[in-house]
């Protein structure tokens, strides 16, 4: 052991300072504290979720489902469920789809939540402060009950969205809203999941770049504007650039974020049986537990795909965290 | 020349404000709107013409949310105090741990230091959507092995919370650790305190608010959770937790408006109250670092 060590005493060092005699004792313990210390923490984090992942990939190679859930002995299977999955065209089409809506919630959240970040550091204190608290009420609504309104808003029947359409003239937005279902189809239902989880994440955005904008000294601006730079202009070569690492990981953090969204399709689609309007992680959810019987192999084959390409974005995460010294 | 440019700038000014109150609309109003169908009896709710206020204010939905029966053998008490076991236990917990490990990575040089922090930083992305066919099938057997049901209990949520909650808060509370400056220690060292004195006087009291802080953050993610909960849960009623209890209102052949917007905002006023309190540190946990808020 050589780790090197910083302070003279010690927290889990209950005598403090300790007699001559025993210093040979010392440096061994020492070098050990802080092992004991995120032992607690660091064997929680593997039982629940590095074994899970290793589980997983495992799981992914074996023909797994309830019998082997069971304790029957799993079968080595391949790459089976890899072949599968790759060449199964409903696979792709999810795999479309979740990149498809992924995207379009991230890059809306992140336009909308930068707009409303440089709104809220033009307007007096008064205004942003009221406008704040507002964000802080979207984004403090629990997921599930975010999904749930939205789902009210646009019931088919009694939804106040389809009664506004309803009594507005026909000529302007046509007719047939009385009984209009948003939730049957993929071209319908996930523009309003796009809408709920951009209502619940364009708060963050917005105040964090409130933030990044009130930490750009003020003279740039005023160099710029001598420069003859309009909005636009001093955006792109002032506030973008002092701001470019705050945005890339705020990109990196909603990426991740909205690739994994599974509540808010749940409550919108009505459970995971609806075939029909799947992402990535309802369908592993399908697979693994609402099919007959269930295939744990395959949704885990699937898993390990989504889990490899979230770890992938993750890198990126991890080079902007190094880079800011987090891990020092 | 002078009027034009005042002209331009009124405009402008009418234009900042014509935008913030429309963004301020659609920030608010789904909250409102949830509070608004919680509030008006089940006649205002089932109508094509619905209203922007309630005609009447009425409670019969929280009455009947509180005392009524969603599921057999089961109330909205049972759902609030299984919340309440399963997340208090796991940010407990969680924050004891973070607290030591914290510790461990703020004040000692190590060799798996690093090791460690990247470790947290990545596990922190890893979505437990992903995992949670293999969580269930490891609880499953973690359970037999230990002779206990992990699965179809709450035992099992609330260890895989602790976990959850671990990378946020231990990196947090760390953060904490390192801006008590050591020469504070160092003096009280020398005046004679020892370690636990040091820990209980000095480190304790400062680092507080930010395990605070952590905790708070870990409450409203646990008490948020669903997919874990439904996995794991789903057919033992006795210990759904209160998000899975909403899902539940969606079973019903007409689905009852009125009590899901009142059991909803029982679901988030405990949100609300500590999402205030913590705030200003929301931004800077999750960025990090990124801005300095």
């Amino acid at each position: 052991m050589t780790q090197t060590l910083e302070r003279a005493t010690t927290p889990d060092d209950p005598q403090g300072p300790r007699p001559r005699i025993r210093s040979k004792l010392v440096p061994r313990r020492r070098a050990l504290a802080p092992y004991l210390l995120i032992l607690p923490a660091l064997t929680a984090l593997a039982v629940v979720l590095l074994w899970p992942i290793v589980q997983m990939v495992w799981m992914s190679l074996h023909d797994y489902g309830l019998r082997q859930l069971q304790g029957q002995e799993a079968e080595w299977n391949g790459f089976a469920h890899y072949t599968a999955v790759l060449t199964d065209a409903r696979f792709w089409e999810i795999f479309r789809n979740t990149i498809v809506v992924c995207l379009a919630m991230v890059v809306v959240t992140m336009v909308l939540g930068t707009l409303v970040g440089i709104l809220l550091n033009k307007l007096p204190t008064w205004a942003s402060t009221i406008l704040g608290l507002g964000l802080m009420l979207a984004w403090a609504t629990p997921v599930i009950s975010a999904a749930i309104v939205y789902r009210w808003l646009f019931d088919t029947r009694y939804g106040l969205f389809n009664s506004i359409m309803a009594a507005l003239p026909d000529w302007l937005v046509g007719s047939g809203w009385e009984e209009f279902n948003w939730f049957n189809s993929p071209s319908t239902l996930f523009p309003i999941l796009i809408v709920t989880v951009v209502w619940q994440s364009f708060p963050f955005v917005a105040i964090s770049v409130l933030a990044g904008l009130k930490s750009i000294p003020n003279e740039l601006y005023e160099a710029a504007r001598m420069d003859g730079a309009g909005a636009w202009k001093s955006f792109w070569n002032v506030t973008f650039p002092m701001l470019r690492p705050l945005f890339a990981l705020l990109l990196v953090l909603q990426v991740i974020w909205d690739f994994r969204i599974f509540t808010q399709l749940f409550i919108l689609a009505g459970g995971v049986t609806n075939r029909e309007v799947a992402l990535l992680p309802v369908y592993i959810y399908q697979l693994g537990f609402a099919s007959t019987p269930p295939n744990y192999g395959m949704g885990s084959a699937i898993a390990v795909i989504m889990t490899v390409l979230v770890l992938a974005i993750t890198a990126y995460y991890l080079r902007v965290m190094i880079r800011q010294g987090e891990t020092r | 020349m002078n009027n034009v440019h005042r002209m331009r700038r009124t405009a402008g000014r009418v234009g900042l404000y014509t935008a913030a109150l429309a963004v301020l609309a659609f920030a608010v109003f789904p909250v409102y709107w949830v509070l608004a169908t919680a509030l008006r009896p089940t006649g205002e709710i089932f109508t094509r013409e619905p209203t922007l206020l309630p005609r009447t204010i009425t409670f019969e939905h929280f009455e009947r949310v509180l005392s009524g029966v969603l599921i057999p053998g089961t109330s909205f008490w049972s759902f609030l105090t299984n919340s309440l076991i399963v997340t208090l236990g796991a940010v407990i917990v969680a924050a004891l741990l973070s607290l030591l490990a914290a510790v461990g990575v703020a004040r000692y040089r190590f060799r798996l230091r690093s090791v460690f922090i990247v470790l947290l930083l990545v596990i922190q992305m890893v979505p437990v959507e992903a995992l949670i066919i293999s969580l269930f099938v490891n609880f499953f057997h973690l359970g037999r092995t230990l002779d206990m049901e992990l699965v179809n209990n709450l035992a099992g949520v609330f260890v895989v919370y602790v976990a959850v909650s671990l990378p946020i808060t231990i990196l947090m509370v760390r953060n904490f650790v390192n801006a008590v400056p050591k020469d504070l220690e160092e003096a009280a060292a020398i005046d004679g305190a020892g370690s636990w004195t040091i820990f209980w006087r000095i480190l304790m009291p400062l680092v507080a608010p930010g395990l605070a802080a952590a905790s708070i953050f870990a409450f409203i993610t646990c008490w948020n959770e669903f997919v874990v909960a439904f996995t794991f849960l789903q057919n033992n009623t006795g210990a759904y937790t209160l998000p899975i209890s909403l899902q539940y209102y969606f079973g019903a052949v007409s689905i009852e408006w009125g009590s899901i917007m009142a059991a909803s905002t029982l679901l988030t006023v405990p949100v609300m109250i500590f999402f205030l309190i913590v705030q200003r540190r929301m931004v800077s946990g999750l960025t990090m670092g990124a801005v300095k808020g």
